[in-house]
C-alpha cells in the first residue's frame, strides 16, 4: 500500500470561500465527480478538494478515524483493512476515485445500513467552511459527545449545501471474521416477509436483498455465529459472498445498466410491493428500493407517499417526463411539505446566508 | 408577575380542565427542579397538555405573549435541561404516556414522549423485541427527554445512543405548526433534521412523537468481572479488548470509592480491595457469546486482573450489574450530595485522566469516586461534597469545571450523554470558539427567531462567555477577544 499523501489545503480554500462571500459567486464543490450524477444540475464557480487529503488521526484501538475530504475513499479502506477494521455503513463509490468528501455529503449507505447503521451514524464530527468562510468545527473525535447541536450528522447527505467539509471523523468497527451469503428462490411478497422475519430474530444478519426472483441474505460475525446461523437458515451458498453485494453497492449488476430512470424508493422495510409499472430490486431488507420505470414523477410520488415514503430519482436515465413543461427538470428529491420546506430555507441561511454553496443542488 | 400568571392562566383554562393549569405555589413547587437538585426555580405556570392539538395552542399563546416555554418529560435531567424559568410556562408532558403502536414486522413502536424508556422495552418483549439505549434512570426518565439529550446507556458501543435508534419524530415548532422529521422507513428526505433535533435539549421543537427502533432480544448474554491492583491494568485490559475485534455489549469500569460504595449497597459480590473492577458484557448468538467470553478473559488475565469471575447464570449477571447501575445512589451513602460529572475522553487518555483528577481531588479537598463507561470513553466522576458546609457546593462546582477542561484538553468532550443544560454553559464557551457558538445560535434562531424554546440552556450567549473569559485567562490569552465587553 503507498503512503497516503498528506495536504492541509484549508487556508487557501478559506479564502477561495470568503472571497466567493464577498462578491456572492455561487461555487460548486467537488471532488472526483465520481457521484456529479446524483442531485440537481447546477452552475457554479469550481471549487476542487482533492489537494485537501490525508488521514488526521487514527488509532484502531480507539474506533475512531480523521481524514481530509480529498482523501481516497479506497484508501481508506485500504487503512482500516490493514487493520482489522472497517466503516460500518459500507459506502458506494460510483467510481475508484471517490473521495472521503463527497461520500459523506452524499450520505450514501450500502447493503450493511439497516444492520450496521447509515453514514451518518458513523459520523462523530466534522471541520468546515460554511457559506461565509468561518472555519468551524462540530462534534469530536469521541464515540459519545452530545455539546452543542449536532451539526455534524447535519452534513452527512447535505450535498455541500451547508458547509464544505474539510475533515470528518468517524467511528470504525472491526471486520468480521466470516461472511457468507445464501440464495433462495422467492417471490417479491415472500421476500419481504422473509427479509423481516429474519431480522427479527438473533441472526448475524448484514445484508438482505431480492433481485429477479431471488431473495439474498448475508451473515458476518465470528466463525461461531455465522456456521451457527447458517444451519438455520435455508438457502444456497452463494460464492464469493462479496460477489453479488459489491454489484449491488455499485449499481454494476446487471439491474442497473439500463437508460430508463432510476427511482431510490425510501419506505417501510416490510410495505407491500407498490403497484407500480417496472422492474423492481429491493436493499437493505425492503427499506430501500430501486425502481426502473418510465412512469411520470408524480404518480410514482403519491404512491410511495402515501406508503409512507419518499422518492428520489437517483439517475435521470432518458426521463420524457409529460408533467414538466419544456425545460424543467424533473425535481430529483420528493418535495417537502411547505412548512418542512421553510426550515430547510432557514437552515440553508443560517449555514450560507448567500446561496454559494452548491446552490439548488437539494432543494430550489 | 402575579398579573402575567392570570392572564396566561385564563388563556390556557379556555382549552385545559381546572387541574392541568397549575399557578398556586403548592403546586408549583414539584416542579422546581430536575434531577440537578442546586438548581431551583418556580415557573410562572404549569400546563399539563394531553393532545397535539393542546400543545399547539399553548404554544401560539405563548408565542403571541413572548412567554417562554421549557418542556419536562420525567425530569430526571442530570444538567437542568427542564430547570423551570421565572417568567416563563412549564409544559409537562406527563400525559403523553401511551404506546401508541407496535409494529414488529417493521420492528418500530410509535410512542408519546412521555412513556418511560424502560416501559418501551417491557411492552415489546413478548415480540422478542426491545430498545436499545439503557440510561442508568431508565425505569424514571421518559423517551422523549432521552431524544432531547440524546441519551446514552450502558451498550451505547455496541447499540448507539438515542440518535442511533429512533426513525422518526413528531415537533410542534415555535409557529404552532406539526412537522415530521425522518421517514418511515430508515431515512427522509432533505436534511437530517432527525439528527439535528435529538439532543438539542428542546430548544428547536416540541417533541410530541417518537418512532423508536426496536432490535431482536439476543439469543444470550453473559458477563464477566474483572478486579485489578492499578487503574493502569485495567485501562489496558480494556484497550485491548477492543483492539482484538470484540465490540462488548457493555463495558464499564469503576474505581475502588464506587466498588466499595456499591458493594455496601447492592452486595453484588465485588472485591472490596480492588483499585478498579471491569465488568465485560457479551450478547449475540451462544456460539459467539461462549467463544469471545473466554477470549476476553485470556485478555484480561493478560493484563494482570487479580480476580475474573464470569456470571453463572442470569440471576448473577443481574447481580453485577445491579452493583454498577445502582453506583450512583450507593455513592449518596458516601456524603451527603454528589454532583455528577460526564464527560468524554479518548479511552487512551484513561490513566493520565484519572491521576490528574485524583490529583484535583486532593487540591480541592473533596473525594470523587469513579464510575466510567470505559468502552466508549464516557467519564462520570461523581464529587462527593455536602451542600450545608459553607462553600462546599462552589468549590465541588470548580472541581467540575476543571475536571471537564481536563477532558477538552486530551480531545474529549464536555458532555458525553448528560447534556449541557444550565450546568456546563461555562465549559460550552472553552470546547467552542465564537464562530461556532454564533453557528449554533443561527441554527436556534432557524427554528426559533424569538428564543422562546428553553432559552439559556445548552449554548452560552457570547457576553456570557467574554465576561467569563475576561474571569479566567488562561496562559495570557484572552478568549473571544473579538467580543466587547462592559
Amino acid at each position: 500500500m503507498n503512503p497516503i499523501i498528506n495536504n492541509d489545503d484549508t487556508v487557501q480554500l478559506q479564502e477561495l470561500t470568503q472571497n466567493a462571500y464577498a462578491k456572492k459567486i455561487p461555487l460548486r464543490i467537488f471532488g472526483s465527480d465520481t457521484k456529479s450524477f446524483y442531485g440537481n444540475k447546477i452552475q457554479g464557480h469550481p471549487l476542487c478538494l482533492v489537494n485537501h487529503v490525508g488521514i488526521v488521526d487514527y488509532e484502531p484501538a480507539e474506533l475512531v478515524l480523521t481524514a481530509r475530504a480529498g482523501t481516497k475513499l479506497r484508501e481508506i479502506e485500504a487503512l482500516l483493512h490493514s487493520a482489522g477494521q472497517m466503516l460500518a455503513f459500507e459506502p458506494p463509490y460510483f467510481g475508484e476515485e471517490a473521495t472521503w468528501g463527497g461520500t459523506v455529503a452524499c450520505g450514501f449507505s450500502g447493503p450493511r445500513r439497516p444492520y450496521a447503521g447509515a453514514l451518518r451514524d458513523s459520523i462523530l464530527g466534522v471541520r468546515m467552511i460554511n457559506g461565509k468562510g468561518e472555519q468551524l468545527r462540530f462534534g469530536g473525535k469521541v464515540i459519545k459527545n452530545v455539546a452543542g447541536y449536532d451539526a455534524s450528522r447535519l452534513m452527512a447527505g447535505a450535498l455541500g449545501t451547508l458547509g464544505i467539509l474539510l475533515d470528518i471523523s468517524v467511528k470504525v468497527i472491526p471486520r468480521p471474521q466470516l461472511e457468507m451469503t445464501l440464495v433462495l428462490e422467492q417471490t417479491p411478497e415472500e421476500a419481504i416477509t422473509y427479509m423481516n422475519t429474519l431480522a427479527g430474530g438473533p441472526v448475524p444478519l448484514s445484508a438482505a436483498a431480492y433481485v429477479d426472483g431471488q431473495v439474498l441474505i448475508r451473515l458476518s460475525g465470528t466463525q461461531a455465529a455465522v456456521q451457527a446461523a447458517a444451519v438455520k437458515i435455508s438457502g444456497q451458498e452463494h460464492e464469493p459472498s462479496s460477489s453479488f453485494w459489491q454489484q449491488l453497492k455499485e449499481h454494476s449488476h446487471p439491474f442497473f445498466s439500463t437508460e430508463t430512470p432510476l427511482w431510490r424508493l425510501s419506505l417501510l422495510p416490510g410495505s407491500p410491493m407498490l403497484k407500480i409499472p417496472g422492474d423492481w430490486m429491493l436493499d437493505w431488507g425492503g427499506a430501500q428500493r430501486w425502481l426502473k420505470t418510465n412512469e411520470p414523477a408524480n404518480l410514482i410520488r403519491d404512491a410511495v407517499q402515501a406508503a409512507g415514503g419518499h422518492a428520489t430519482l437517483f439517475r435521470q436515465g432518458e426521463l420524457k417526463d409529460q408533467q414538466m413543461k419544456d425545460g424543467e427538470n424533473t425535481p430529483v428529491f420528493h418535495p417537502l411539505s411547505k412548512p418542512l420546506a421553510s426550515v430547510h430555507e432557514k437552515l440553508k441561511t443560517a449555514f450560507d446566508p448567500e446561496y454559494i454553496l452548491n446552490r439548488n443542488q437539494l432543494y430550489t | 408577575m402575579s398579573e402575567n400568571r392570570n392572564t396566561l392562566s385564563k388563556q390556557f383554562l379556555q382549552f385545559l380542565p381546572d387541574n392541568a393549569v397549575l399557578t398556586h405555589n403548592e403546586d408549583l413547587h414539584p416542579y422546581e427542579c430536575d434531577g440537578l437538585s442546586a438548581y431551583r426555580q418556580v415557573p410562572l405556570v404549569v400546563v399539563i397538555p394531553e393532545t397535539i392539538e393542546h400543545i399547539v395552542r399553548i404554544v401560539n399563546i405563548c408565542r403571541k405573549t413572548n412567554t417562554p416555554i421549557v418542556c419536562r418529560g420525567a425530569g430526571t435531567s442530570v444538567s437542568g435541561g427542564a430547570l423551570p424559568l421565572e417568567n416563563g410556562v412549564l409544559l409537562s408532558l406527563a400525559k403523553f404516556n401511551r404506546i401508541l403502536n407496535i409494529d414488529p414486522v417493521n420492528r418500530l413502536a410509535c410512542v408519546q414522549p412521555g412513556v418511560r424508556n424502560l416501559a418501551i422495552s417491557q411492552a415489546t418483549q413478548s415480540y422478542g423485541l426491545y430498545y436499545a439505549p439503557d440510561p442508568s434512570s431508565q425505569i424514571a426518565c421518559s423517551i422523549g427527554g432521552n431524544v432531547a439529550e440524546n441519551a446514552g446507556g450502558v451498550h451505547c458501543l455496541k447499540y448507539g445512543l438515542t440518535v442511533h435508534n429512533i426513525l422518526q419524530l413528531k415537533i410542534v415548532t415555535i409557529e404552532g405548526e406539526l412537522l415530521t422529521l425522518g421517514g418511515s422507513g430508515l431515512d427522509g428526505p432533505g436534511y437530517d433534521l432527525l439528527a439535528l433535533l435529538t439532543g438539542s435539549e428542546g430548544m428547536l421543537g416540541i417533541i410530541v412523537e417518537i418512532v423508536v427502533k426496536l432490535l431482536p432480544v439476543p439469543e444470550c448474554a453473559s458477563v464477566v468481572l474483572a478486579a485489578f491492583d492499578e487503574i493502569e491494568h485495567a485501562g489496558n485490559a480494556v484497550t485491548e479488548i477492543i483492539a482484538s475485534g470484540i465490540i462488548p455489549a457493555g463495558l464499564e469500569m469503576m474505581d475502588r470509592h464506587a466498588t466499595r460504595a456499591a458493594e455496601e449497597y447492592v452486595h453484588a459480590g465485588y472485591p472490596d480491595n480492588a483499585a478498579a473492577i471491569l465488568l465485560c458484557e457479551l450478547d449475540g448468538i451462544k456460539e459467539e457469546v461462549s467463544a469471545q467470553i473466554s477470549q476476553v478473559k485470556d485478555i484480561l488475565l493478560k493484563h494482570r486482573a487479580v480476580q475474573t469471575r464470569i456470571a453463572k447464570d442470569e440471576v448473577e449477571r443481574q447481580l453485577l450489574w445491579a452493583g454498577r447501575k445502582g453506583a450512583f445512589p450507593a455513592v449518596v451513602r458516601l456524603a451527603p450530595d454528589y454532583y455528577c460529572m460526564d464527560g468524554t475522553i479518548p479511552r487512551r487518555k484513561l490513566a493520565f485522566v484519572l491521576n490528574r483528577i485524583s490529583e484535583l481531588s486532593e487540591e480541592y479537598q473533596l473525594a470523587i469516586a469513579n464510575v466510567f463507561h470505559a468502552g466508549d470513553g464516557n467519564l462520570h466522576p461523581l464529587i462527593l461534597y455536602d451542600a450545608n458546609k459553607p462553600g462546599e457546593l462552589h468549590r465541588s462546582e470548580e472541581l467540575g469545571g476543571k475536571i471537564l477542561e481536563l477532558c477538552l484538553e486530551v480531545g474529549g468532550t464536555i458532555t458525553g450523554e448528560h447534556g449541557v443544560g444550565v450546568e456546563k454553559l461555562n465549559q460550552m464557551c472553552v470546547q467552542f470558539d465564537t464562530l461556532e457558538l454564533s453557528q449554533f445560535h443561527a441554527i436556534k434562531h432557524a427554528f426559533d427567531p424569538d428564543e422562546l424554546l428553553n432559552p439559556g440552556k445548552a449554548v452560552p450567549s457570547l457576553h456570557r462567555c467574554a465576561e467569563l473569559g475576561a474571569m479566567h485567562v488562561h496562559e495570557g490569552k484572552l478568549p473571544f477577544p473579538d467580543i466587547e465587553r462592559f
